[in-house]
């Protein structure tokens, strides 16, 4: 089951805290990747780290003529296009009366609408080879609101709707397209919470424990598998029963 | 009939799955040929690869019938 073997898969923010367990979880399962990311230095580190036949595609999510050009970039590189994983995520934290033109701008462009690029460039090679697997990763505060949050929010939001979308156009193709919504999850971020804020988040978890990046790379690995191609236009929330939805 | 016109019929009867008496150049895809919107979008990329051509989204937009498909590529193909 699960076994993704020959299959090729694109990862945005691949070198971040879920991006790399999720391209971990990916290679374990077979799949050939190519990685993106900011950071080159980064990448190529998380590369030789994963050791295997997977390739660094470093990419300004913010600039969208390069988006444009990551996806042709990845089928040059692997062959063909099977998956691909939005995971690639920024927040510009501030309430909405304070937050600046270009704080909400930021977190739309990267979170949202280059997840739309990226989906409608692999769109092509996927209904040419009749299977592609459209993996976003979203948030529980997309479905939940967060304060402080109303730009992250929207943009994981936004990925919900552009997944249900897409969804009902391509899956007569053989293209499935889901998200993955995470709850909180250990993290460099998490990592530096007061105790007291980590005990009180800890209070409406009701598994009692945050999240690790290998229960999302798991859940990533179901919803690219063949098994799930039934699958479609639908969010799986991996947040320990903190927001049942 | 011309060549352009012989491989055009052929990969919309391949795409369409229909009858090759039925594709005749009057015909429009949606209309007479059971085409959806994704079919178009194919049958684009397809006119694409057999001959060359690049057809960007206005133009495409523009090709309704088997006509019309035959025209713009006898017009951009190198």
């Amino acid at each position: 089951m699960f076994d993704l073997t020959g299959m090729t898969a694109l990862v945005t923010g691949a070198s971040g805290g879920i991006g790399s367990a999720i391209a971990k979880a990916l290679a374990a399962q077979g799949t050939r990747l190519a990685l993106s990311g900011s950071n080159l230095e980064k990448l190529e580190a998380f590369k030789a780290e994963l050791g295997g036949d997977h390739v660094a595609l470093p990419c300004n999510l913010s600039d969208g003529a390069a988006v444009d050009q990551l996806v042709p970039q990845a089928v040059q590189a692997l062959g063909k296009l099977d998956i691909l994983v939005n995971n690639a995520g920024v927040t510009r934290d501030n309430l909405a009366m304070r937050m600046k033109d270009d704080e909400w701008d930021q977190v739309i462009r990267v979170n949202l609408e280059a997840a739309f690029r990226l989906a409608r460039a692999a769109a092509k090679p996927m209904m040419k080879a009749r299977f592609g697997r459209i993996v976003s990763i979203t948030s529980v505060v997309g479905q939940t609101g967060n304060p402080g949050q109303a730009n992250y929010a929207a943009s994981k939001a936004g990925l919900v709707g552009l997944s249900k979308a897409l969804a009902q156009e391509l899956a007569s193709r053989g293209i499935t397209v889901n998200c993955v919504a995470p709850g909180f999850i250990r993290s460099a971020m998490t990592d530096v919470l007061p105790d007291a804020q980590k005990q009180a988040l800890l209070g409406k978890i009701p598994a009692g424990d945050l999240g690790t990046g290998e229960d999302i790379g798991a859940a990533v690995v179901y919803l690219a598998s063949r098994e799930a191609g039934y699958v479609t236009g639908q969010t799986l929330h991996v947040n320990g029963g903190m927001a049942m939805i | 009939m011309s060549e352009t016109a012989d491989r055009v019929k052929k990969i919309v009867v391949e795409h369409l799955g229909v009858e090759a008496e039925k594709v005749t150049e009057d015909a429009s895809f949606i209309d007479d040929l059971g085409a959806d919107s994704l079919d178009i979008v194919e049958l684009v990329m397809a006119f694409e690869e057999e001959f060359g051509v690049e057809i960007p989204d206005d133009a495409a937009e523009k090709i309704t019938t088997v006509k019309d498909a035959i025209a713009y590529i006898d017009e951009h193909k190198g």
